[in-house]
């Protein structure tokens, strides 16, 4: 039996795709469907001191318009994760209104939803809503958001703080060790806000059926069981098994799709009052104002190193913007899933990450591609990098002194971390060496001297990373604040001819799930691919199921299959005991049948499969049928790790950055398709690339936003990359049955440290030591001026 | 306004209202839903489709503006289930993940390799500057339509 | 997105767009590619209540060699300009310009007219159509005239058309050296700078767009050249210049001087 595991199988998904034949929201048409347009907001903050709607009631093909006088979702839509201050108050959280009642606070926020015959007559009569707004002053930057006088996001507390939170050892120590250390290294930046930008926008089609009183959501989401409970238990108040959440393709996700946006729940609300399907699409502008954004952390830290270059301690200061709202996860983004990683792969012994969480007069921030550890591992990352310049060490060198030793989490225990982690198995040594081999590092060094000497600007720059995910166990989750448990659904249903259909509670939206899973499903089972299906997105399909983020697909989802392939193998050695007549005992299973050991009596998994649904000939007393559910919990988070490294030219005449090459060892655990994880690296690069050179979400003081198209938004293009030189080394993760760590955010958690190391490598010499992202063409001339 | 309109090689005559773009003529009336809005301001080609041969971004083009024109989308690339080169390359080669710029990407591959047969990593990635993709980081795509041009020119 | 509501009119002749432009007035828009027209009209930036196609008008895509010059017609594509022997034999620089604007889709539909009439600040025909001192070729009510391009650029979206006219055909003399230096913005891909070069016998004569409101003649490079790039310094001299999110006055005043010394070099 041909075996698939580890193998670049081609997908299965992609034949669809490639034809024009995916099914992605917006492509669904219902009968009677209408369609909806939004009346958002053009003020950052604002009093709204009337709204009219009766012109565009009364104009043409309008079926609808709600405000928020019109009682839609009094609750709002809930926060999933609750952070507390440091003092023991209760984290603040404000109501997240549908619709704006009283008061406007982000750029786009939506007052009223006029629904129409058709789009176009939907965005007329949207027009014909008349709001008279009073504009009040607003604060996007966290830092000022914190200062005294700043303009309040919410008026019922005193500042703009959601909460605050630290980690790690205790603050004096970390600072008395600072005090005392050989050298101490400093660095002030803002990590900027990014729009996620998936290439599909949002697209939700509400359907109520009077006749059945149930709903239907169609949802471009990554976790329709999770936007099915918040929708139902916390935005609407409606019975959840009246409630169908269906998100066939889904065109890109990165964090933007896992939340539960007010539009779902509006819609979903609508749809009864109307008694007729509605859809929304959103287009790229109300994208860049209403998906939540990424990063926004204005950050001053120092590490302190003796003078072999060790690390003796490490404190930091971030003030982390959340937006207008709490978003669903919001609250974990620069907490949990950020400060754990202050660790990164080194053994510095004192770390303090204190944490101070404001709103602001934006769109909300919440997870996007990596969550939090993207901004941990830049700033580690930089701050090492600088720190080697400033005591003339070469930063392969500071790293090579400060590595965790390797450890295989097996015979040498995982790691534990200053903040509050455990490794589960690691080897940064081996990333670098082979990173290192892959780049040719000696030849560069001097490759990039002789350059110099002719006036052109290269460097290197480099990445040691780790990351945690595979997101993750209930009880630590739960105990760090998060509202729902981690775990996630595996059910695999063997049909009677044999034929086995899998059911995960993951969702795919570009990771290959359909194709991957199926690898280790027919290995396991020790049957043809063909014959196993993955079936995935829709909540009266799958049991439940957490969905797909923090690189958790294969990791939990896949775990939770493989559970239920054991419990199917368990209950098949009964019947084919039986069949064979036989101990269970003496049996095996291989290739696809079990077979009495040391002779050739065997069935098959076939007649297996059609015995537990034909059972006339049977075990006494085991039930009928071959179909199991399971729920994986996993023990640990897993720890990918790799290095990844730039090579860059700085055009002297303009600060213009050429990113040269891009080189990525990274170490993902066993690999199940080499194929889709070189494309997950390769697409997560790209994505950390547009964070270094090109990509923010810049808002002026007023609030308003002037990167919000992509006129003013810079994208990566196919031109502004090379190709990216992979490899990997393989650090099984100890702790899952398939000992996968996750590949879908390692990329953009490595690679833009390296690309900004790079660009200030190569302008070290003019006395450039530091660099604000993204690193534009005016903003490295200017460096290179002073 | 009567259009008609040659598409995936079978005629179609609609009237319309002149302000439908050409690619909301094609989801909505032809239901013909691989042709994709990603920004429908021309910036970011998921619309990308042939008129009269070239590759065009139907978002910024109107529908009455097609009247006469003859037009390939994604559903008119393949012959039956036979793939077309492009097609089968981005397959062979992982030139998609979520799949939402694809169509876009093999209409432009389309014109990048009607005008040059055998292009250069260079010319390809210059070829693509109007269409984004948030998925591959460019990589696979670029081997695949560099695959697809040996396939075609073998 | 979808634009208000408007009346569309396929012209068949030059005249016919004229009367219906007159007829019209500002209600009227003249759609040729529509690249920067229709995003516009979508975002509802804009919202003409007549729009004149004048893409299918007969003899409109024409690029013709007329003695010492070359004649291109308003509705010629970037594309066209692009692949045109003629062009590439005798206005070499104004492929090098047409290369360089937006991206195969877009130079497969916008037209050279199109982008003059639009008079973007950023476009890049404007600098090499004032280097080469291209004329403009208009029709109106009163019939056909001629505007030198260095009388053309009034403003940020403003030319020397009137009400009823419209662009019929750009003519270039042959010109045998020049050539057009872009720096890109990294979003958009206009240009923050854009500098076209001609050499005419010892003399030089420098377009620069993207720098100004208005893309300008950079006359007091002409003045100083005297065959070496130190004339560049000049770049900016007297010139308001613009600042923006990608480039502040500074920056960019330091790219025009760049950009016309590689001019001056290349």
């Amino acid at each position: 039996m041909e075996k698939f595991i580890g193998k670049s199988v081609k997908r299965r998904e992609d034949a669809r795709f490639l034809k024009g034949a995916g099914k992605y929201t917006d492509d669904i048409k219902l009968p009677k469907m209408t369609q909806a347009a939004f009346v958002r907001s053009p003020y950052a903050h604002a009093k709204i001191l009337s709204v009219d709607t009766s012109e565009a009631e009364n104009a043409e093909g309008v079926v609808a318009v709600f405000t928020a006088q019109d009682g839609c979702g009094e609750y709002g839509v809930p926060c999933g994760w609750q952070v507390d201050f440091k003092n023991g108050e209760t984290m603040r959280e404000p109501q997240h209104p549908l619709l704006a009642k009283d008061k406007i606070r982000h750029l786009g926020e939506a007052v009223a939803i006029v629904i129409a015959e058709s789009l176009e007559l939907a965005r007329d009569a949207a027009e014909l809503v008349e709001v008279d707004y009073e504009e009040l002053p607003a604060v996007t930057d966290p830092k000022k958001a914190m200062e005294d006088g700043a303009p309040l996001v919410h008026e019922q507390w005193a500042d703009n703080a959601a909460f605050d939170w630290c980690i790690g050892n205790d603050r004096a120590e970390v600072e008395t060790a600072l005090a005392s250390a050989y050298h101490v290294t400093e660095l002030e930046y803002r990590n900027q806000r990014l729009a996620p930008n998936a290439m599909e926008p949002r697209s939700y089609i509400a359907d109520y059926d009077v006749n059945a009183d149930k709903w239907t959501l169609y949802t471009s989401t990554q976790n329709p069981h999770l936007i099915r409970l918040l929708l139902c238990a916390f935005a609407l108040g409606i019975p959840e098994h009246k409630v169908r959440v269906v998100s066939y393709d889904v065109g890109g996700g990165f964090g933007s799709k896992i939340y539960h946006y007010t539009e779902e729940a509006l819609l979903t609300w609508a749809s009864k009052e109307i008694g007729r399907p509605i859809k929304w699409t959103s287009d790229r502008s109300e994208a860049f104002l209403t998906d939540a954004h990424g990063r926004d952390h204005v950050v001053h830290s120092r590490m302190g190193f003796d003078k072999e270059g060790k690390i003796v301690a490490h404190l930091t200061d971030e003030y982390c913007g959340l937006g207008a709202y709490l978003s669903t996860f919001a609250p974990a983004v620069p907490t949990y899933l950020h400060g754990t990683l202050f660790q990164g792969v080194y053994t510095t012994p004192l770390i303090h990450l204190n944490v101070t969480a404001p709103f602001t007069h934006t769109v909300a921030v919440d997870a996007y591609r990596g969550a939090g550890r993207p901004e941990a591992t830049y700033l580690l990352e930089r701050i090492i990098s600088k720190g080697a310049q400033e005591m003339n060490m070469d930063p392969t060198e500071i790293r090579l002194k400060n590595f965790i030793p390797p450890f295989d989490g097996v015979e040498q225990p995982g790691y534990q971390t200053q903040v509050a982690l455990q490794y589960d198995s690691g080897n940064y040594h081996a990333v670098l060496k082979r990173g290192l081999e892959m780049l040719g590092y000696e030849d560069f060094r001097k490759e990039q001297k002789e350059a110099r000497e002719k006036g052109r600007l290269l460097g290197v720059g480099f990445s040691t990373y780790i990351e945690g995910c595979g997101i993750a166990p209930s009880a630590v989750v739960g105990a760090l604040g998060a509202r729902a448990g981690l775990y996630e659904v595996g059910q695999v249903r063997v049909q009677p001819t044999g034929k086995v259909s899998v059911y995960t509670g993951a969702h795919s939206h570009g990771q290959g799930h359909e194709t991957v899973f199926a690898q280790f499903v027919a290995d396991k089972l020790g049957i043809p691919m063909d014959d196993v299906e993955i079936e995935h997105g829709d909540t009266e399909q799958v049991a439940f199921g957490m969905g797909t983020y923090g690189s958790r697909s294969l990791a939990v989802g896949g775990s939770a299959i493989v559970k239920s392939i054991e419990k199917i193998l368990e209950k098949g050695a009964k019947i084919a005991a039986h069949k064979l007549e036989a101990a269970e005992g003496d049996l095996e299973y291989a290739e696809g049948k079990w077979t009495v050991k040391g002779t050739d009596k065997s069935v098959s998994f076939g007649d297996v499969s059609l015995t537990a649904y034909v059972p006339h000939d049977y075990p006494e007393g085991l039930e009928p049928g071959l179909d199991f559910s399971s729920f994986y919990d996993p023990s640990n988070f897993t720890y990918p790790f790799g290095t990844h490294i730039a090579v860059v030219e700085v055009d002297p005449d303009t600060g213009k950055v050429d990113l040269k090459r891009f080189v990525a060892c990274d170490d993902v655990g066993n690999v199940m398709n080499p194929m889709i994880v070189d494309g997950q690296i390769q697409g997560g690069v790209a994505q950390g690339v547009g964070q270094a050179l090109l990509e923010e979400v810049v808002y002026d003081e007023g609030g308003q936003m002037i990167t919000g198209s992509y006129m003013d938004y810079a994208m990566p293009r196919a031109d502004d990359l090379p190709m990216i030189e992979s490899d990997r080394t393989v650090t099984p993760c100890p702790h899952n049955p398939l000992g996968v760590k996750g590949a879908g955010e390692a990329g953009a958690i490595g690679s833009t440290p390296a690309v900004v190391n790079a660009v200030v490598d190569a302008l070290a010499h003019l006395g450039v030591s530091d660099l604000q992202m993204p690193l534009t063409p005016q903003r490295v001339w200017k460096a290179m001026q002073n | 306004m009567k259009i008609t309109v040659k598409v995936n090689g079978v005629a179609h005559t609609h009237e319309v209202e002149p302000r439908i773009s050409l690619t909301h003529y094609l989801r909505e009336i032809l239901d013909l839903t691989g042709t994709h809005i990603g920004c429908d301001t021309s910036g970011c080609g998921a619309c990308t489709i042939t008129m009269d041969g070239k590759a065009v971004k139907s978002c910024t083009i109107l529908a009455v503006q097609a009247d006469g024109s003859e037009i390939t989308t994604i559903e008119g690339m393949a012959n039956g289930n036979e793939m077309h080169p492009i097609q089968a390359a981005f397959k062979e080669h992982h030139g998609l993940q979520c799949g939402f710029c694809t169509p876009g990407m093999v209409m432009t591959a389309v014109d990048i390799l009607k005008n040059n047969s055998n292009p250069t990593e260079e010319e390809v990635r210059h070829g693509l500057e109007g269409n984004f993709c948030r998925c591959t980081g460019y990589h696979n795509i670029v081997k695949s339509i560099r695959h697809a041009a040996e396939q075609i020119n073998s | 997105m979808i634009p208000s509501k408007f009346n569309y009119i396929k012209a068949t002749s030059v005249n016919e767009a004229v009367s219906l432009l007159d007829e019209h007035g500002f209600d009227a828009k003249i759609l040729s590619g529509g690249h920067s027209l229709i995003p516009a009209m979508k975002l509802r930036l804009n919202r003409p209540e007549v729009v004149i196609d004048i893409g299918g008008i007969p003899g409109m895509d024409v690029i013709t060699e007329e003695g010492d010059a070359v004649v291109i017609g308003a509705n010629c594509t970037h594309q066209q300009i692009l692949n045109s022997e003629i062009i590439y034999k005798n206005v070499n620089i104004l492929k090098q310009t047409a290369a360089t604007i937006g991206d195969v889709q877009v130079r497969n539909k916008g037209t050279i007219g199109g982008s003059l009439a639009h008079a973007d600040p950023s476009a890049d025909y404007p600098a090499t159509v004032l280097a080469c001192d291209a004329t403009i070729i208009v029709e109106g009510k009163n019939g056909s005239r001629t505007i030198a391009a260095t009388d053309f650029f009034l403003g940020i979206f403003t030319t020397a058309l009137e009400d009823d006219e419209i662009i019929t055909a750009v003519r270039f003399p042959k010109i045998a050296h020049g050539n057009y230096h872009k720096f890109y913005q990294s979003a958009s891909r206009f240009a923050v700078v854009g500098v076209a070069v001609v050499f005419d016998g010892s003399g030089v004569k420098v377009g620069v767009t993207g720098v100004a409101d208005t893309p300008y003649r950079a006359t007091k490079v002409e003045e100083a050249y005297n065959g070496d790039s130190s004339a560049a310094e000049h770049a900016v001299d007297g010139v308001a210049v613009m600042s923006d999110h990608f480039a502040d006055e500074a920056y960019r005043s330091h790219l025009a001087k760049v950009f016309v010394k590689r001019g001056l070099e290349a």
